[in-house]
C-alpha cells in the first residue's frame, strides 16, 4: 500500500517535476513542430510554437496554478539524466463534486511506446486519488488515439461517452470518447498496491 | 426560409444584460431551478457582476446567447445559448435556462430548444451540438430527446449535491440527423390536406 513515506514524484524511469522556464522551452517548441504528437495531444487546432510562445504558455500555466487552483500540471522527466520526456496533468478540477480532466503525453519520440507513459500515469492518478483526494478523474480523447485507448482501458478506465462523429480531420470524422475512472476502482485496482 | 427567431410559443431576442441581470437576480433565488442548470456551486452574485460578466460576453464569437420571450404576451422567462469551443470542430455545446417557473413543462423550452438548434445548424453552419445535464432532470432529458438529440453517454457520480452522487449525461445531436428530422416533419404537414 502507498503511504506518507512512499514518494509521490518518483516512479521507476521516470519523475515529476516542475517546469523549467530556462531549457524546457526549447524542447516544447520542438514537439509542436511533430504533428502526429500534437494532433494527438490536442482537440484545437495544432500550430508550431516558437520557445519564446512556449515560455509565455508556461507563464499562464503557472499563473492559474496560482490564482485558480484547479489545474496540476508536471513535467516528466526520464530519471537517467532528468532528461524532459513529456507532461502531465490535472485540469478543469471542481472540488465541490472531486471530478478532474487527466491529460498526459510523451513528446520525445523515441521515449514512445515504451512504458514511460504508464509510469507517469500511475504517479498522476495517485497525486489525484491519493493527494487531491478526486472522487473520480475524465480523460478525453479522439478515437483514433489507439495507444491512449489501450493505455486507459489497462489502469481500469471505463468508456463513459462517445461524442459521435465529434473529430474532424484530414478530411475524416472520428467520435470523442472519454473514459472515467473512480477512486474506489482505482483503490481496488494492482495500480494502487504500491 | 422558415423564420430563424420565431417558434409556435416562443421568440428568441437579443440579450440586455441590464434586463436579464435583473431577471437572473430573482431566477437565482430558485436554488432548484440553479442546480438544475448549473454543473458549478450555485451562488448569489449582484446584479452588477451578472451584468458585468454578461456584457463581457457579448463582446467574443464563441457564445451566443438568446433571451427566450413567450409569443403571447412577451413574458421574459429564460435564456439559451450555444458556446463554440473549437470552430475547428464544428461543434457547439448548448444551454438553456427557463427561469418562471409557471412556463416549466409546457412546451416552451422545447420550442426554444428548437429555434436555437436551428440556429446552430442553419446560421453557424454547425456539424453537431452538444449538451450535458444531469440525468436527474428528466423534463429536460425528455425534452431534448423530442428534439432529437440522442444520449452519448453517462459520467458516472460526476455530481455531488446534499451527499448524494448523480451522474451526467452528454447527448449530442448530428446535423444530418437534424436534417432528416426536418425533412420527416415537412412531408408530414405535406401529406394532410
Amino acid at each position: 500500500m502507498f503511504g506518507i513515506q512512499t514518494q509521490l514524484f518518483e516512479a521507476q524511469d521516470v519523475r515529476f517535476g516542475p517546469i523549467d522556464h530556462e531549457t524546457h522551452p526549447e524542447i516544447e517548441s520542438r514537439w509542436t513542430h511533430d504533428e502526429e504528437f500534437t494532433r494527438l495531444m490536442e482537440l484545437k487546432p495544432v500550430r508550431p510554437l516558437s520557445p519564446a510562445m512556449v515560455k509565455k504558455q508556461y507563464e499562464t500555466i503557472e499563473k492559474d496554478m496560482d490564482e485558480q487552483k484547479n489545474l496540476f500540471y508536471f513535467t516528466i522527466l526520464a530519471r537517467d539524466e532528468d532528461r524532459l520526456i513529456g507532461k502531465a496533468l490535472i485540469e478543469w478540477v471542481d472540488w465541490s463534486s472531486g471530478n478532474g480532466f487527466i491529460r498526459i503525453g510523451i513528446g520525445e519520440p523515441e521515449f514512445r511506446s515504451k512504458g514511460y507513459g504508464s509510469q507517469a500515469l500511475g504517479l498522476l492518478l495517485r497525486y489525484a486519488f491519493g493527494e487531491l483526494n478526486l472522487y473520480r478523474v475524465t480523460a478525453v480523447m479522439p478515437a483514433y488515439n489507439e495507444g491512449a485507448l489501450r493505455l486507459f482501458q489497462k489502469f481500469g478506465f471505463v468508456e463513459e461517452v462517445r461524442r459521435r462523429k465529434a473529430m474532424h480531420r484530414d478530411g475524416e470524422f472520428w467520435d470523442i470518447v472519454s473514459f472515467g475512472l473512480l477512486n474506489a476502482e482505482w483503490r481496488k485496482s494492482d495500480w494502487a498496491q504500491g | 426560409m422558415k423564420s430563424l427567431y420565431r417558434g409556435s410559443l416562443v421568440r428568441l431576442a437579443s440579450v440586455q444584460p441590464d434586463l436579464l441581470a435583473k431577471s437572473l437576480l430573482k431566477w437565482d433565488r430558485d436554488s432548484e431551478a440553479q442546480r438544475l442548470g448549473d454543473f458549478m456551486p450555485v451562488q448569489l452574485q449582484s446584479e452588477k457582476k451578472i451584468k458585468e460578466y454578461l456584457e463581457k460576453r457579448e463582446e467574443n464569437n464563441t457564445s451566443y446567447r438568446f433571451s427566450i420571450l413567450t409569443l403571447a404576451g412577451d413574458v421574459f422567462i429564460g435564456f439559451t445559448s450555444l458556446w463554440v469551443n473549437d470552430w475547428n470542430l464544428g461543434e457547439a455545446w448548448l444551454g438553456i435556462f427557463i427561469g418562471e417557473r409557471d412556463y416549466w413543462g409546457k412546451g416552451y423550452g422545447t420550442d426554444a430548444m428548437r429555434l436555437i438548434v436551428q440556429y446552430g445548424f442553419m446560421e453557424l453552419n454547425l456539424r453537431r451540438i452538444s449538451l450535458g445535464l444531469h440525468a436527474f432532470n428528466e423534463r429536460a432529458l425528455k425534452s431534448y430527446l423530442k428534439v432529437g438529440f440522442r444520449v452519448e453517454g453517462r459520467e458516472r457520480g460526476v455530481f455531488l449535491r446534499d451527499g448524494v452522487r448523480y451522474d451526467d449525461l452528454v447527448m449530442g445531436l448530428l446535423r444530418e440527423e437534424w436534417l432528416e428530422i426536418q425533412n420527416e416533419t415537412n412531408t408530414g404537414n405535406a401529406s394532410k390536406p
